[in-house]
């Protein structure tokens, strides 16, 4: 009965039993932190919250969190959540992923629950690397990243995980870092209020393997990131750069004040949530080193669930058939009776 | 006109895969099954859609066994022949028998044509068909004949030359034709200017043999006297759909299907999709391994759940059937065996995946293996497989075959009622949970689902404590789960029903067989039983564990053949288990046993004492020892 009447839920309640085996210094301890204390000021019903996640250092976090988990195989997760979600709408589902559990070995099942657009929330922790196999690169490694198995630098070209949740169709897609406490908290909450496939990509320190890799970003906030807001233009470096929509709609970098060579505030993009999809693109291609890199909700759009529809075909079906009746089922086709003489009447 | 009575007739319907000869077989069936025969049908078809018109690899063929007594298969060899083209004959004579009937359509027995079916000469002028009762028939013409005041155009018109082979047939074996004209209306009710052709080429083919006096004869197949009840037509895909849909129903439980195309099984998601009303889901997955993840998901959940490939498909589900055997929880899967090894031969038939279920997958993974016996078969297959993975809390594979999932069979519909219910029930008290606590009878966890408030818990592929299920590395551990995982499959043995065994307890030959050969393995059988010979056929319904029943008989035979369709996957097992020096009938060509196959191999077995002899069309394999 505690539980039930117990009226706020605290981060601790949503803390497991389990010993956290991350190595000290890593960024999924402030994620987990942070997913733990969101999760206890929306108040959650833990019975009702379920994460799933693959293979990786990043998919231990379900033992951690006390809710029901699932630590399945590797790169499978969305296809496992998709059909918890679908079979039971009254669950909250997450999905905890990496850049190499989700966008290598996982990559179809991450296209395909986004363009479904399943009602899970996918939390992906892009630390440029693989960790738990001991530091190869990983499908989002810049371009000539040393590791053990590109000892002479990797050649392929990295995966720009927004661009690919876009191409996807995900209806929610954001970004922070395991530094931003705050940001993570307010995407965190208005994921949670989403309906429909959400798509996180949480910029996460790997200290042993990859460590700094985000460091720009977390340092230099002023000048290495664009914190996004509703309705306000793409400004950066405290208000004095902003982004401006060139010729081949190039994005430029602009000094931003109304003195000579510089661009006044109205000529600079505005940030809309629910733009459409080739402004969400623009954003998905600022990315670090040439750009300063958004944050925060970059693309919103409502559309029916893969559950919602699954069920109203469930319901249409019953409304124009009746209940399923399963001896008329049995009894359709060519039925005929043989009598007690053993003929055909 | 002169009647005579037959007791069986074997027909077989061969042209091209665009020539509509799997529609005019279904549909002679269904005359067949209407007019009270026992019937079995084999359907042959090639991967290729519409294979190119006229080619040897293009032939599409059907071919139907009705009978006045009880059959089990789609009977040996054809006693009719009715080939649309050269390239249906060239490959399908040779197992017409001796003196049979053979109506061919001339229309299509042109130069080019010819050719492609690699005929020097034109075998209906050469004399190469003289041992057989040729009815030559222009169907192409005829056809165009008795469409002249349609108003389709000439190709439409050419398409519905089927109906005129499926008219004369039917004059040929006096069936009803009013039923069948009712059927093609509504077939075609969409596009009734189809309907109308097809019913007008129909009726010429039927008028045709009325008129035309090589015809006079009318071949009568009485009915089989049938046990009374109610029958339907089935076919295995239509079988083990049923059977789902009940068994989750008997579970107490919702049903989701998840499946993603592939040959032979994707007729199963078909049917299944249109029973939303039942509250059934179906998931068509972007591939077999998301396929394999979503039925993992939703048993979760708490769902029934099943997904179904062939074995390229389970091969890609193979390390998420292993998550499902770690994580112990409830999943159906069928695999409906086709030939193989990669693509293999989509649209045969072969037994070749039997170690693949057993074995195939990483680490001890032992799972329970049952086989289908029939099409009819598949659907208390579904429902026992059901039942035991919700019993067990196991991921469970049930085996068909491309023969018995396509093949259709009269089929005596079950009592829904006396079928007993298996009610699931999922743990709700949170007192003293651990995840992995075991029943004492059948070793399964309990089953606790996402929404149960104070029962929350994790899961997962790393190994596990045998009580709390918390990740555990330690040695002890590790082995005692693994022997616990094994203990539990070696359980279901005792609710395993009795051995089907046709013939005595002991003799001079067992024959053992699985699956979609039952038929041809039991005729077998009983004709040897029937000339006073000491043979025995045990049918395998559980692979795994191996039924209980065979230890019992399996020493009391003087030799034991396993007969099955692949290089002797089961008599593996068996001189495994039983350190008997088990012989081979083992055929790997596409196609199921022929009787005749099966009763020379066991003569010749009993005769010479030392080994079943290979037939013309089978290997039987003369070193067991290099497969043991």
């Amino acid at each position: 009965m505690s539980e039930a009447v117990k009226l706020k839920l605290s981060k601790k309640d949503l803390e497991s039993d389990q010993d956290v085996r991350w190595c000290p210094g890593c960024g999924d301890y402030a994620i987990l932190a942070t997913v733990q204390r969101t999760l206890a000021q929306i108040g959650i019903k833990r019975e009702n919250t379920v994460f799933v996640s693959g293979i990786g250092c990043s998919s231990r976090f379900p033992y951690y969190m006390n809710t029901y988990g699932f630590h399945t195989i590797h790169g499978r997760a969305p296809a496992i959540a998709s059909g918890l979600k679908v079979t039971r709408p009254d669950l909250d589902v997450w999905v905890i992923t990496g850049d190499g559990d989700g966008l290598s070995i996982g990559g179809n099942h991450m296209i395909h629950a986004l363009r479904r657009n399943m009602d899970f929330k996918i939390i992906l922790f892009n630390n440029q690397i693989y960790g738990l196999t001991k530091g190869q690169y990983s499908p989002t490694s810049a371009m000539g990243t040393r590791a053990p198995s590109t000892p002479t630098g990797s050649i392929d070209h990295p995966l720009n995980p927004i661009s690919l949740a876009l191409g996807a169709g995900a209806t929610f897609i954001a970004r922070a870092a395991d530094t931003d406490a705050k940001l993570m908290g307010v995407i965190l909450q208005e994921a949670y209020k989403h309906k429909g496939a959400v798509f996180i990509e949480m910029l996460q320190n790997c200290p042993v393997f990859n460590d700094g890799v985000w460091e720009g970003v977390k340092d230099d906030p002023a000048g290495k990131q664009i914190a996004l807001a509703e309705g306000k233009p793409l400004v950066f470096a405290g208000g004095t750069k902003g982004i401006k929509l060139g010729a081949g709609m190039v994005p430029q970098i602009v000094d931003v004040g109304d003195g000579p060579g510089q661009t006044p505030v109205s000529e600079i993009v505005v940030h809309t949530e629910r733009g459409s999809a080739l402004y969400a693109s623009l954003l998905a291609q600022l990315v670090m080193p040439d750009y300063p890199i958004p944050m925060g909700v970059l693309y919103r759009n409502d559309k029916p669930t893969y559950g919602e529809l699954a069920a109203q075909q469930v319901d249409d079906a019953i409304a124009k058939q009746g209940t399923g009746d399963l001896n008329k089922l049995m009894y359709s086709g060519m039925v005929w009776e043989v009598g007690a003489d053993g003929t055909r009447h | 006109m002169d009647t005579k009575h037959l007791d069986r007739v074997v027909i077989r319907f061969v042209g091209d895969s665009g020539d509509g000869m799997q529609l005019t077989g279904t549909e002679f069936a269904k005359a067949a099954a209407e007019a009270g025969n026992d019937i079995s049908t084999f359907p042959d078809f090639p991967a290729e859609i519409r294979a190119p018109a006229g080619s040897l690899f293009g032939v599409s063929g059907f071919q139907l066994h009705f009978s006045s007594s009880e059959i089990h298969t789609p009977g040996d060899a054809p006693d009719v022949l009715v080939a649309m083209n050269p390239a249906g004959l060239k490959t399908n004579l040779k197992d017409l028998v001796e003196g049979g009937t053979l109506i061919v359509n001339t229309g299509a027995f042109i130069e080019a044509n010819l050719k492609k079916a690699g005929y020097a000469s034109n075998p209906l002028e050469d004399g190469s068909l003289d041992k057989y009762k040729v009815h030559a028939v222009d169907i192409n013409h005829l056809t165009m004949a008795a469409l002249e005041t349609s108003e389709l155009s000439n190709k439409e018109k050419g398409r519905a030359k089927n109906f005129f082979s499926l008219g004369l047939v039917f004059w040929m074996y006096g069936r009803e034709p009013e039923s069948e004209i009712r059927r093609i209306y509504q077939q075609f009710a969409k596009k009734p200017e189809f309907g109308e052709a097809n019913v007008k080429v129909f009726k010429a083919g039927y008028h045709f043999g009325e008129t035309a006096e090589v015809f006079q004869t009318v071949y009568k197949v009485p009915a089989h006297v049938f046990k009374p009840g109610m029958y339907r037509n089935i076919t295995g895909n239509e079988a083990i759909a049923l059977g789902l849909v009940v068994g989750a129903e008997l579970a107490g439980k919702k049903l989701f299907y998840s499946g993603y195309p592939i040959t032979p099984a994707s007729s199963i998601l078909h049917s299944l999709a249109k029973y939303k009303n039942f509250g059934t889901l179906t998931f068509q997955a972007e591939d077999e391994i998301a396929a394999m993840g979503a039925a993992l998901g939703a048993a979760y959940g708490g769902s029934i759940a099943v997904t179904a490939s062939s074995g390229p498909g389970i091969a890609l589900k193979g390390e998420a059937i292993g998550l499902g055997i770690m994580t112990e929880l409830p999943v159906v899967i069928l695999n409906i065996q086709r030939g193989g090894p990669s693509t293999g031969l989509p649209t045969k038939t072969e037994q070749s995946d039997l170690l693949q279920a057993l074995y195939g997958r990483n680490g001890e993974s032992p799972m329970p293996v049952l086989a289908a016996k029939s099409p009819g078969d598949t659907f208390y297959c579904a429902i026992e497989a059901v039942k035991i993975a919700t019993r067990y809390m196991v991921p469970v594979m049930l085996l068909s075959d491309g023969y018995i999932a396509n093949g259709s069979e009269p089929w005596p519909l079950p009592n829904l009622s006396a079928l007993p219910r298996f009610e699931v029930v999922h743990r709700t008290n949170p007192d003293s949970y651990f995840v992995y606590e075991r029943d004492e009878r059948t070793l399964a966890r309990a089953w606790v689902i996402p929404g149960t408030p104070g029962l929350e818990h994790r899961i997962g592929g790393i190994e596990k404590d045998a009580l709390t299920g918390n990740i555990s590395y330690a040695p002890d551990n590790h082995e005692k789960q693994t022997h616990v995982r094994a203990d539990k499959i070696a359980r279901i043995a005792q609710d395993i029903g009795e051995l089907d065994l046709g013939g005595a307890e002991s003799g001079d030959v067992l024959v053992i067989g699985w699956g979609g050969t039952y038929g041809a393995l039991r005729q077998a059988q009983q004709q040897l039983a029937a000339q006073g010979k000491l043979v025995s056929h045990a049918h395998v319904r559980w692979l795994s564990p191996l039924e209980p029943g065979l230890a019992k008989i399996i020493k009391n035979f003087k030799r034991v053949i396993v007969a099955e369709l692949n290089m002797g996957q089961l008599r593996m097992m068996i001189r495994a288990t039983f350190l008997v020096d088990a012989l081979g009938l083992n055929k790997i060509q596409g196609l199921p046993f022929k009787v005749r196959e099966v009763v020379d191999a066991i003569e010749h077995a009993i005769e010479h004492q030392v080994d079943a002899k290979p037939t013309e069309s089978t290997a039987v394999s003369t070193q067991p020892q290099a497969l043991a």
